[in-house]
């Protein structure tokens, strides 16, 4: 691996650390009420936006407020972007003249951008109007972070909180974290990708003629507005259909590494802000120090194979001598990126549930490709969705507390909470669920033709091969993840087909963001209520190497038990296959 | 209360110890192992269902095969279907080896519950009011009733070698009761009306005298009948610990359930099958059936190590309690100290010979019987100072009036110990000078802790007494021992702040409670319970009842009132209040039993994935034959435990997965190794051992298997 990988990934992890800390910090006074001097500036748009909407921020929710308050918001904001989405043909803002978007896509679609998965079926320029990319579905990039944000808060709540019914109030956590954090942070951040090349316009196609004469259309429209908050809440649905290998998306080295940045800013914030509420910072840093380990290993595998190259790239005389930049497997990837800034962004993509793109997956090698699949298969938990990783990572946190916990010989406790049954059963639901969509829903896949037509790649008999198989268990881990991404071989719409991965995917995103956010803010619920213990000697320890190395191992265990047959069936057998 | 409360260590049990596999437990467990099989009793335990489930899912269709003449590798299945049901036995043979030694137990303590009659003098329901006064034996004595048709309520009369009928506490009389029944202690003890000594239990035996009882149980709920019930298991029920791990146990066995059953669909992708065989083994090696299987034996098991130390609980909830506390609240008097004042020091004032001092209150003391009077005569005597009682001299005992106490010579001269202010008022009234220096020598022992006791030799004052209470040799170390455990220790006491902290500082404890009224007690329970923190207690007197039932972990002293016993959740039938600390390590250790062998179970699939899954494969992605090699399969290649076919690396690995629970049973029943240290070296420990072993083990075991397999052509 060249030396620009290790210096570029020594660089990024030293970055994070120094953004994650203020950025925590800020993030903990913003929903305490505490970060005054943004409040100075902005505190009157809150409280009028409170009166407006009638919400007495002083008043909390319970838990299942709570969680019915974002499930009717984001339900009711998702049959918004659908209903804009199947009408956008009749409103403004469409100068490409687009059509409705077809039903089952606008379904697949709306559910997409709701739960903050935004898998595309779709190419974005040359199937949404300009108002459908920057309000339907750019509110909801805001929206689902926002959402996902909330949760995580709610979450730590009702962890730090003892003897409290309540676990925050939905909407005040929810302006806020638009207010203070996504708004602002998104505005500056527009400006910069602006600076670096992405394009920002109202106006339609630009012409102009080619050396051959011909006319040729180039596509644009309102892109770093949507680029900024695409990265910053770890949506990756991109305007275009190359995403962020796109040139308008993501033009520069320098654009690629603070979108890469950006996409684990909040997550890896989060992990300060969790230690800040719990007043365990050690606890903080051991969490945050679990997320990055594997995310190191992530990188180092996706790396070492991407840079190894493949028997068949050799065979066919492709130069692998240098292990550097750009030798190697480089199919699939930009030549302005090659595979140190690639295979990084494959892991922060995957590792968070961002699902933007700046290399095809699908071209990696197969145990390349097998890190972003695992990854998601993990829960998306390596830094993890805004809020989304966060919430995870704690239910783990909590398994592995349970589990660990009975081997020092008292009833688990986690920080001074103990943990019941109920915390357990809505634990157990959070790892049960993901396990069931991608699994049954990836045989349903391959048992049924509509599903085994979408795939790509076949034997030269047109027998079924590895790969293939892994294009469909990548699509239902990314759905169910939330992550978005695709091994892009698969043809997820069609109007042959399109219902069945509309609507399995559509059921996969669907089921791997609500009820896991019930389940998380059911723990959270169930934690407030109870009486904190004092933490002494005989209490399970949350910090330190010995509990990094657990909450590793739980995760790595679980998600490795789960999927281990999946994955020697696609990747593992790939890869024997292809070096044999 | 529980001062002077007894401290008898029986060093001996009735209930004896049985060896592991003692054929008188193991071959009634086999039995019962095969009868556990009925799918209504397994239900109850839900890994172990589905292993029954599949078993009997492969064994119908090789049946079918074979009938309809489609079986193939016969021999193969045969060993594959004997193994799955031999992991079903192996665990109902832990769960019946646990309940087995439980019922031994169990067949003691019913000896105790011979069928006795008893003599009601009075129903339940009756409104007379009773006859005070022993009954002429065999007239009028009441009605003559089998024990068990007394229900609570009932008054029974009890004399001279009558058993006890049921548990009760005495209304009225005396008598001497023979309890080796349950304590394994043969010196009788006293019982009595009133007071803290009042209680009685069933299956005990009066020696001398009578006394009456009023019934407080109803039939089947005395205690020993509770804990029958609960050592057998047969009421046993799941604690919260063990209700939310068999909820975690579910939840993975849904999960490999669907991860296996979806690897049919996966195969026809590929145009191929598994096999039902194939996918049962698999399914039957992933889910946690070592944790599974012994999960009930460990529950149980706990219970009985509980009662080998002759503690009975009303629940295994209360055993489960006792890991988790966090203080721990002991009386001084009789736990942390003798509990008598034992002379320690004669101080005379200035000038009087300490001889003199020593020599007059050895006297004022030879007929005293108490412990601290005994306790002055020998200190004298260490001195060489042993004075015999003169002719004629009459004793005054100690009353809570005078607070003195002493001899009177037949010529009518007084020697007097006692409390200072009373020795002071008796020698003024003689006429006696009071020394300038008594008040300083007083104050000195009082402010160390210590009871002075002024003694008189007529109308002189000689000097005082220094009496201290002594902690027990050991104590120290035990209080250590807590707090490594991460387990604060509270000291109890009647005593004044000020000697309450000296002993605390004396005998090692964190923190202590002078002055306790039951109200003191109560409230500090209450303050420490807002803090979230969990509560033992120890007590025996009827005052300690409502602080018994309010702390987490109450345990009762045998020798204690009924309402005591009622109140806490254990009796210590040896009436040794520092047996908590081991109650504490039983608790502790059921819950670090079940963690370790859950780690263990799910650490084990690793290797389990690695022999069945590139097994199972071999038919699917053939590579094309090459000449001269054996056809294989890209699956093959991940093989990495080089195991020799991929029917015997089926085969070995759903062998060690049956074998593994035999080979648990003895840790499983005996319990993890508890040492009292920090969570975080404990934790570091366990997860070494179970954990990585958990990984590592199973590669080793089944490659071995695998090994013996190929060798003796098994598969």
């Amino acid at each position: 691996m060249s030396a620009r990988f290790w210096i570029l990934d020594v660089v990024f992890f030293a970055l994070l650390v120094a953004i994650a800390i203020p950025f925590g910090r800020f993030l903990t006074r913003v929903f305490a009420g505490e970060n005054r001097a943004s409040q100075r500036a902005l505190g009157w748009l809150e409280r009028g936006i409170y009166r407006v909407a009638g919400v007495d921020p002083a008043k909390e929710h319970s838990w299942t407020a709570y969680a019915g308050l974002m499930l009717l918001f984001s339900l009711v904001t998702q049959l918004v972007t659908h209903v804009l989405l199947r009408y956008q043909h009749k409103l403004p803002f469409n100068p490409t003249k687009l059509d409705a978007v077809p039903p089952w896509l606008a379904y697949n679609t709306a559910t997409s951008f709701t739960t903050n998965t935004n898998w595309q079926s779709y190419g974005g320029e040359t199937t949404m109007s300009y108002l459908s990319q920057a309000v339907a579905l750019t509110s909801h990039n805001f929206f689902s972070a926002g959402v996902g944000v909330c949760v995580a808060v709610a979450l730590i709540r009702g962890l730090a909180r003892a003897e409290s019914p309540t676990i925050g109030n939905f909407w005040v956590d929810l302006v806020r974290v638009h207010l203070y954090v996504l708004l602002p942070l998104c505005l500056g951040y527009a400006v910069f990708l602006v600076s670096q090349g992405v394009i920002q316009t109202w106006q339609g196609p630009a012409t102009w003629t080619a050396l051959d004469g011909t006319q040729q259309w180039i596509l644009r429209g309102p892109v770093a507005s949507q680029e900024a908050i695409k990265m910053l809440g770890t949506n990756g649905g991109g305007y275009f259909n190359a995403n962020s290998a796109h040139p308008f998306e993501n033009p520069t080295p320098l654009s690629n590494f603070v979108q890469m940045l950006s996409i684990w800013a909040i997550p890896a914030a989060l992990c300060v802000t969790l230690g800040d509420m719990m007043k365990s910072r050690g606890h903080g840093r051991a969490v945050f120090g679990a997320m990055a380990f594997l995310g190191v290993v992530g990188i180092l595998v996706l790396g070492y194979f991407e840079s190894k190259g493949t028997p068949l790239l050799a065979n066919a005389g492709a130069d692998l001598g240098t292990l550097g930049h750009p030798g190697g497997n480089m199919e699939g990837k930009e030549l302005r990126f090659g595979i140190a800034d690639s295979a990084l962004f494959a892991t922060v993509t995957t590792g968070a549930s961002c699902g933007a793109v700046n290399a095809m997956h699908d071209s990696f090698t197969p145990l390349g490709g097998l890190v972003p699949m695992f990854n998601m298969q993990l829960g998306e938990v390596v830094f993890g969705g805004v809020g989304a990783g966060m919430y995870g990572i704690l239910v783990y946190v909590i398994l592995a507390v349970f589990l660990a916990g009975l081997m020092v010989g008292r009833t688990p406790e986690y920080l001074g909470k103990k943990i019941d049954s109920r915390d357990v059963r809505f634990a157990a639901l959070y790892a049960l669920i993901p396990a069931f969509s991608i699994l049954i829903f990836t045989a349903l896949g391959l048992m049924t033709e509509a599903g085994r037509s979408g795939i790509a790649n076949a034997g030269p008999d047109g027998a079924p091969v590895p790969h293939g198989f892994s294009e469909v268990l990548y699509a239902f881990s990314s759905g169910t993840a939330n992550n978005g991404s695709a091994f892009a071989g698969l043809t997820a719409y069609s109007p042959q087909h399109p219902i069945f991965y509309s609507l399995t995917l559509g059921l996969a995103m669907f089921v791997g963001r609500f009820p896991l956010i019930i389940a998380a803010l059911a723990i959270a619920g169930n934690m407030a209520k109870k009486k904190r213990v004092p933490v002494g000697p005989g209490s399970f320890p949350v910090e330190g190497g010995l509990f990094v190395g657990l909450l590793v191992g739980t995760v790595v265990l679980v998600g490795a038990l789960t999927f281990f047959p999946a994955l020697a069936i696609g990747p593992l057998v790939e890869h024997v296959m292809m070096h044999r | 209360m529980g001062e002077g409360g007894s401290r008898r260590v029986s060093k001996h049990s009735v209930r004896k110890q049985h060896s592991m596999w003692d054929p008188a437990i193991v071959r009634p467990a086999i039995v019962e192992s095969f009868k556990k099989l009925d799918p209504r009793a397994m239900a109850k335990n839900p890994v172990m269902f589905v292993v029954e489930a599949g078993s009997l899912l492969v064994t119908v269709l090789f049946v079918r095969d074979v009938v309809t003449g489609h079986a193939v590798g016969v021999k193969f299945a045969v060993q594959v279907i004997a193994w799955l049901w031999f992991t079903v036995i192996f665990a109902n043979f832990a769960e019946a080896m646990a309940e087995g030694r439980g019922k031994a137990q169990a067949d003691t303590l019913r000896k105790m519950r011979t069928t006795t009659t008893a003599r009601r003098i009075r129903r339940t329901d009756d409104e007379t009011p009773l006859k005070v006064g022993a009954l002429p034996e065999g007239v009028g004595g009441g009605e003559e009733v089998a024990a068990t048709e007394l229900r609570k309520g009932d008054v029974v009369w009890v004399a001279a070698g009558d058993m006890i009928p049921a548990d009760g506490e005495i209304l009225e009389g005396i008598a001497s009761v023979d309890e080796s029944a349950i304590t394994g202690e043969s010196a009788p003890v006293v019982r009595e009306a009133g007071g803290d000594r009042s209680a009685v239990t069933g299956g005990t035996r009066v020696l001398s005298d009578w006394v009456k009882i009023e019934i407080r149980q109803d039939p089947g709920t005395g205690f020993i009948d509770r804990m029958i019930a609960l050592v057998e298991g047969s009421s046993r029920q799941k604690t919260p610990n063990e209700i939310a791990l068999t909820i975690l146990l579910s939840a993975l066995t849904l999960i490999f359930l669907v991860a296996v059953a979806t690897l049919e669909p996966y195969a026809r992708f590929f145009h191929g099958s598994l096999g039902v065989m194939a996918l049962v083994a698999l399914l039957v090696c992933l889910i946690p059936t070592t944790i599974g299987g012994l999960l009930s034996a460990i529950g149980i098991a706990g219970m009985d190590r509980l009662v080998q130390h002759n503690v009975l609980a009303t629940s295994g909830r209360a055993v489960e309690a006792a890991g988790d506390i966090d203080v721990l609240m002991l009386d001084k008097t009789g736990t942390i100290t003798f509990g008598n004042r034992q002379a320690f020091q004669f101080l005379p004032v200035s000038g009087v010979d300490e001889a003199e001092l020593a020599r007059v209150a050895a006297l004022s003391s030879l007929a005293d019987e108490t412990p601290e009077g005994k306790s002055i005569v020998v200190l004298a005597a260490q001195r060489a100072i042993a004075p015999a009682l003169p002719e004629g001299a009459t004793f005054v005992p100690f009353t809570a009036r005078t607070r003195m106490s002493g001899i009177d010579s037949a010529a009518g001269h007084m020697l007097r110990k006692g409390a200072s202010d009373m020795v002071i008022a008796h020698v003024r009234a003689k006429g006696g000078p009071v020394p300038a220096d008594l008040q300083a020598i007083v104050a000195k022992v009082a402010g160390e802790g210590g009871t002075p006791l002024v003694v008189a030799d007529g109308a002189k004052i000689l000097g005082v007494v220094y009496l201290k209470d002594t902690v027990k040799p050991g104590m120290r170390e035990r209080f250590a021992r807590m707090r490594a455990m991460g387990i604060k220790t509270v000291m109890i006491t009647g005593d004044n702040p000020l000697t309450a902290k000296k002993i605390a500082e004396e005998a090692g404890v964190d923190d202590f409670l002078a002055e306790a009224t039951p109200e003191a007690k109560l409230a500090y329970i209450h303050k420490m319970q807002e803090g979230g923190r969990l509560v033992a207690m120890t007590g025996d007197g009827t005052n300690d009842a409502p602080a018994l039932a309010r702390a987490d972990v109450g345990v009762a002293m045998n020798t204690g009132t009924q309402a005591a016993k009622e109140a806490g959740n254990m009796v210590d039938l040896d009436s040794d209040p520092t047996k908590l600390i081991e109650v504490v390590e039983i608790g502790k250790q059921l819950l670090m039993t079940r963690g370790s062998l859950t780690t263990f179970s799910i650490a084990n699939d690793v290797a389990k994935y690695f022999s069945i899954l590139p097994a199972m494969f071999t038919g699917i992605l053939a590579f094309q034959a090459v000449q001269g090699q054996p056809r294989s399969s890209a699956f093959w290649a991940l093989n990495v435990m080089r195991l020799g076919s991929p029917s015997s690396a089926i085969l070995s690995a759903v062998i060690f997965n049956a074998l593994v629970i035999v080979a648990l049973i003895p840790l499983a029943l005996r319990g993890v190794k508890y040492r009292p240290l920090g969570a975080g070296v404990l934790l570091r420990r366990n997860l070494l051992v179970y954990g990585l072993g958990g990984v590592v083990a199973p590669f080793v075991a089944i490659k071995a298997i695998d090994l013996l397999v190929n060798v003796l052509h098994l598969a």
